[in-house]
């Protein structure tokens, strides 16, 4: 790849290269390359206990996790958390977008109303989720009192948990996905429109037939976005539910945090972490050899 | 939410009365909480479930949160840290972009793709190992602990080699002319160049460390380092039981810096997350 300005000058010795990169390098050897290859070796070990070196133990860690119904629960959960929040929360998005792209009343309320709960910390945001949540006194049990509709304990119930927890998530991600539709939205041509209008084209037309193909490629880098979202976003599971009951609403994440951090058994965790590391390295992977190639052609 | 595909109408300009509706009643849901919360933190705790027109403002919730945890010491923490963070991946990102972006040296397209790893196996994932690696260098509960892992920013360097070399490099050839080493080029070129783009990455950083939890709440074990997420989690989940007026309080003290200036510099906010996400 010739093109201007990455071509490299005469006289720029690659030992000033090596330098300049050296720093972060060394840092992302250090706390992303090397932990990673870590994780991998000590998932074939025993957790140490009383500063004994750690047994290799082969595939026992594996073996526990296959048994593990915890483990299955929160894998079975994530999924469905990913299945769940990934098309709500893109869709969400894009509808959002394509309402504040046009010539709205009170745009910039609504683009401020959507973009806010990007901003705010999930840790504090899941406090104030907790209260909509709490049997009784809760919001969204007063209201549900004020309708004549039964109590329910959301959180506390093992059907309803995964699905509250769901929803915090969708709330406070299509904001964020909204901005990537809207810069797409403001580069496309407005004689689009103008052509699709004087065709006769409806606003359904308009939209299927340009304005989607159009956004292919945000919709892939946010479905890339909301994927490794899914398999990282827990800081609201230590506030609204701690997994519960009963694992109902228990990720992955947050899983292996219980298992190395709770229960001390890193090497189970490390385990834990080599399927996390395996999943994000396949969206990856997907992304790499069969999004980008076809994102070109759009 | 039933709105979600946009109406069958001919209309191609304007949104019709039903989308401004359903945008509208969006709108309002998504402010909601914040709303909510703002109502029982500034109001007594008898009023947190009760909504009359004429319940009495206070500011006693506030003042009893902190007073009830050291918020003061994780304000601290946590301004320092996000400091911190930011200068790191400046600094050591600005160098490395510019390796990637103006030197050709053996080997180059695998390190890029070594340093793009990162973009997928997130340091957040690796917590056990990176917890063992802290723990023998002595740094947990340090700010340094909480902050090592994302000095190194694969984001930063991808979007600063995009922008180094969209920068015409006669300028940089100007330069050297003129007798500037390569790092005195980068110093008044490059740097200045990019300032937009070191100032959208510099909004997202500050944001995504301010509210960051997972690890901090790791490697942290006392007020000496625990930043204000961790430190109102604790608060939350320990010193309160139920009392929400207090609860919510903290949760909006804590929230507070980032809200003001996303509601101040909302256009600057909105354009740093773009520029930030479009690569």
């Amino acid at each position: 790849m010739d093109r201007p300005g990455t071509r490299a000058f005469s006289g720029m010795p690659a030992i000033h290269a090596w330098l300049l990169l050296l720093p972060a390098l060394a840092l992302l050897v250090a706390f992303t390359h090397y932990p990673a290859v870590q994780t991998l070796v000590d998932s074939f070990r025993a957790t140490p206990r009383g500063g004994q070196p750690a047994a290799w133990v082969g595939l026992e860690n594996y073996q526990v996790m296959v048994e593990d119904p915890v483990f299955w629960k929160a894998a079975v959960n994530n999924l469905w958390f990913a299945v769940v929040t990934i098309p709500c929360s893109i869709a969400l998005a894009l509808v959002m977008a394509l309402w504040v792209n046009e010539r709205i009343a009170g745009r910039a309320f609504l683009r401020m109303a959507y973009f806010t709960p990007t901003v705010l910390p999930m840790i504090a945001v899941a406090n104030i989720w907790l209260f909509f949540y709490t049997p009784q006194y809760g919001l969204l049990e007063q209201l549900r009192g004020a309708l004549g509709l039964p109590a329910q304990n959301w959180l506390g119930d093992p059907d309803t948990a995964l699905g509250a927890v769901i929803a915090v998530t969708v709330w406070k991600e299509s904001g964020f996905f909204m901005i990537f539709y809207l810069a797409a939205l403001q580069t496309l041509n407005p004689s689009l429109r103008e052509a699709a209008s004087i065709e006769g084209a409806s606003r359904w037309q308009f939209f299927r037939r340009v304005q989607w193909p159009l956004l292919m490629p945000t919709t892939l880098f946010v479905l890339v976005n909301a994927f490794i979202n899914a398999f990282r976003m827990v800081d609201h599971l230590f506030v609204l539910t701690r997994g519960g009951p009963d694992n109902a609403s228990t990720l992955l994440l947050y899983y292996l945090y219980e298992v190395g951090f709770s229960f001390w058994d890193t090497a189970y965790a490390a385990a834990i972490t080599v399927v996390l590391v395996a999943v994000l390295a396949a969206i990856a992977l997907f992304q790499f050899f069969v999004l980008d190639k076809r994102v070109h052609y759009q | 939410m039933t709105n979600a595909k946009p109406s069958r109408l001919p209309s191609l300009g304007q949104p019709t009365w039903l989308d401004l509706l359903a945008a509208w009643l969006l709108a309002l849901l998504w402010i909601l909480p914040l709303v909510y919360a703002t109502w029982t933190a500034f109001h007594p705790g008898e009023f947190s479930t009760r909504f009359a027109w004429d319940a009495p403002l206070t500011l006693d919730n506030f003042r009893r949160a902190w007073a009830a945890a050291p918020f003061a010491r994780y304000f601290l923490n946590t301004t320092l840290l996000v400091m911190l963070i930011l200068a790191a991946q400046l600094v050591l990102s600005t160098l490395a972009a510019y390796a990637f972006a103006r030197y050709r040296f053996r080997g180059q397209n695998v390190v890029f793709a070594l340093v793009l790893v990162q973009l997928m196996i997130v340091p957040d994932i690796l917590v056990v190992e990176n917890y063992k690696s802290m723990a023998r260098l002595g740094l947990v509960d340090t700010l340094l602990g909480i902050g090592l892992p994302y000095f190194a920013s694969a984001f930063a360097i991808f979007l600063l080699r995009q922008t180094f070399m969209g920068i015409p490099k006669e300028l940089d050839e100007a330069a050297r002319v003129e007798g500037a080493g390569p790092l005195q080029t980068l110093w008044r070129v490059y740097v200045p160049l990019a300032r937009p783009v070191y100032a959208a990455f510099a909004l997202v950083s500050v944001s995504f460390h301010w509210n960051n939890f997972l690890w901090p709440l790791i490697v942290t074990n006392s007020i000496n380092a625990r930043p204000l997420t961790v430190g109102l989690q604790v608060f939350s989940s320990v010193d309160q039981g139920v009392d929400w007026s207090v609860i919510t309080a903290a949760t909006l003290m804590t929230a507070a810096p980032l809200l003001v200036a996303f509601l101040l510099f909302q256009r600057q906010f909105v354009q740093s997350f773009m520029r930030a996400g479009i690569k």
